[in-house]
């Protein structure tokens, strides 16, 4: 098999001692981000990328320290979910839902055991899907030309902003305000300046990692800033005498690990969802299915299982589109575009034909990280649990200044960092206003790309406008879109739990 | 009221988009398309949803209480000002001084605010700075 042995080549790409290494610190720090409140997966890798670039690590190790933050955030995100009813992020958000009673009856110990090997269930096959899928997608998106990739990232914003959004106006609002970020500097194919208004710092645009920064993590400051309580969330008092799941409980709930796994799965691939999807759809599918006794939300063990695997699977299937087609599929995969073009990689069909390398490297390292993350999280949950009770007045100054570092360091530019902190007032603005953050981003993101392969389209139609549904792949992407961003109108209201201001996106 | 706020400054910023993009000079050479079309399509669409905003609102949002207003507005002001004392005074003691007022303001107590400052300050100096290696603003005294 083909697929097998470039996966070979991948480990023998990411098994050298400074890439465990790597993973080892990556899928640590992704624990501790996920499990701090506020702290969630797309401002934890958000921090962390500048920090990456300015270190000078080149691609392979960069974007194995990376993904395995974006993992371990996945797994750390159950534990203040568990111990404390807060989800330490959004997917986490359904695991309070029989995690918390479980800790209420004393089975805390178990819960974060079960937890954490449904965490490892999910991301494991996903891992696998992600393996064969990628490759399949791959084929169709060799296909594409200047046309389909436009349609495709009018896809990516209409399914992203449909399902993000509660609101379908402020997610095309959300989308062009990104795009019109985007559109600032001087122009690739004329050389123009754009919307500079004739200032020199302008002219190279508005680096991307500043405005993701700016809008996730400056503005989850001025959040907290809200509440004059900047305590740490009381612990609870419940002792984990046994951090292991008894193996009747593991038996009983391997079929509904099953099940949320290849249905996170799908929910992650679909572009737009991403991991909160994939872990409400499976909890609500496997209420449907198994809550039998009607235990669901009093502790039941299976509805821990549920969305811990569901996010998960999510999590590693909302990597297939990002890879393949260079069109992520949340919020949390949107920033991981962000490292790879700050590491000068454009995702997509090309990627895999011409650096297999960092392809299968990656993919090898998200199977080593899910085993270090397995090893980490079930023995020293302990450790996790205790720097859960650093205090949110400590923290969110540390991860403000760490933040202004990381910038800093791109371009030692004070102009820089006034942009940033623009971009975290901008942020806390819309979030408020319940405007979505990520088409905001993926705006930003894909602004430049998105245009370039309209113009590339009509220069090959020499400037005549029907090219851009001038094939039937185009039509059916075109049909996708509208069909996505449609859909959640009608029925958005059932996909989507409800959301808490204060947990971060 | 607030949405009708959003909806009204977009609307005026897609107007001004739009404005200036129409403004931007194109050289003799060009592609079919060219640098404008672009930016105006982006302009279009953020009036149609400002517009849509601006007259079907949500329903309010929850707006923190005038005085934790005030406290953001501080805590914008401290880190512009961070920004530019960071190039003069060097590194640790402009984010001693940020994260202190920052921490202090998130509820810590003078006292452990200052410490907590220095704290943040240092370990951020030595794991970035002395571990890692990455460029810190230094200053004049080199630190």
């Amino acid at each position: 098999m083909d697929v097998f042995s470039s996966l070979a080549d991948g480990f023998a790409v990411a098994l050298t001692w400074q890439n465990l290494g790597l993973a080892l610190v990556g899928c640590f720090l992704g624990t501790i981000i996920g499990a701090l409140p506020g702290l969630g997966p797309s401002n934890g890798v958000a921090i962390l990328i500048p920090l990456a670039f300015t270190l000078g690590l080149p691609a392979t190790p960069a974007l194995i320290l990376l993904t395995s933050v974006y993992y371990g955030a996945m797994y750390g995100g159950r534990i203040s979910s568990i111990l404390l009813n807060i989800p330490g992020d959004e997917p986490a958000l359904m695991t309070t839902l029989d995690g918390y009673p479980m800790t209420k009856q004393g089975k805390a110990g178990e819960a974060l055991a079960l937890s954490g090997i449904a965490s490892f269930v999910g991301a494991f096959f996903a891992t696998w899907g992600l393996v064969f899928l990628a490759p399949q997608l791959v084929k169709v998106a060799l296909l594409f030309g200047p046309a389909e990739y436009f349609a495709l990232f009018t896809l990516a914003f209409a399914t992203l902003g449909g399902i993000a959004a509660r609101n379908q106006a402020k997610a095309v609002m959300a989308a062009a305000l990104g795009l019109g970020v985007a559109m600032i500097g001087v122009d690739h194919q004329t050389g123009v300046p754009r919307l500079t208004f004739g200032e020199i710092h302008l002219y190279e645009g508005i680096h991307f990692l500043i405005a993701i920064v700016g809008l996730f993590a400056i503005s989850e400051v001025f959040l907290f800033l809200e509440h004059a309580n900047g305590t740490a969330p009381k612990a609870s008092d419940t002792k984990l005498n046994r951090i292991t799941a008894p193996l009747s409980m593991l038996k009983k709930t391997s079929g509904t690990m099953a099940r949320s796994t290849v249905v996170g799965f799908i929910a992650g691939v679909l572009p737009g969802a991403g991991a909160s999807l994939g872990s409400f759809v499976s909890y609500t599918i496997e209420k449907r299915i198994a809550d039998k006794e009607g235990t669901f939300g009093t502790g039941d063990p299976r509805g821990v299982a549920a969305p811990e695997a569901g996010n998960n699977a999510a999590a590693g299937g909302a990597l297939v589109p990002m890879l393949a087609l260079g069109v992520p599929g949340s919020g949390t995969t949107a920033v991981l575009l962000a490292m790879l073009m700050a590491l000068n990689i454009t995702p997509g069909p090309l990627l895999f034909t011409q650096q297999p390398d960092v392809v299968w490297g990656l993919i090898a390292a998200l199977f080593i990280g899910n085993i270090m993350l397995l090893l980490l999280n079930v023995p020293m949950v302990g450790l996790f649990v205790r720097v859960l009770q650093v205090p949110t007045k400590y923290l969110m100054p540390a991860v403000a200044m760490i933040s202004f570092v990381g910038i800093y360091g791109l371009s030692g530019s004070t102009f820089d960092l006034m942009v940033m902190i623009i971009f975290g007032v901008a942020g806390y603005l819309l979030r408020k206003l319940d405007v979505p953050l990520v088409p905001v981003i993926l705006g930003i993101l894909l602004g430049n790309e998105m245009e370039k392969n309209m113009r590339r389209a009509l220069t090959i139609s020499d400037g005549d406008y029907s090219i851009l549904w001038g094939s039937p792949m185009a039509i059916g992407i075109w049909c996708l879109a509208i069909l996505g961003f449609i859909a959640p109108l009608l029925v958005g209201r059932f996909l989507r739990p409800k959301k808490d201001a204060t947990v971060a996106p | 009221m607030s949405d009708r706020v959003l909806g009204g400054t977009c609307l005026v910023l897609a107007l001004l988009y739009i404005l200036f993009a129409t403004q931007i000079r194109v050289g003799f050479i060009s592609d079919p398309m060219g640098p404008k079309v672009f930016p105006i399509v982006i302009g279009v669409a953020l009036a149609l949803g400002s517009l849509y905003v601006l007259f079907r609102p949500d329903p309010e949002p929850l707006w923190p209480a005038f005085g934790r207003v005030g406290e953001i507005v501080l805590a914008v002001l401290v880190l512009v000002l961070y920004t530019y004392a960071l190039p003069h005074v060097g590194f640790t003691i402009s984010t001693t001084f940020a994260a202190g007022i920052l921490s202090w303001r998130l509820g810590a107590s003078p006292v452990a605010a200052s410490i907590a400052g220095v704290v943040i300050a240092v370990s951020i100096f030595v794991i970035f700075r002395m571990i890692l290696g990455l460029s810190l603003a230094l200053g004049p005294m080199g630190f």
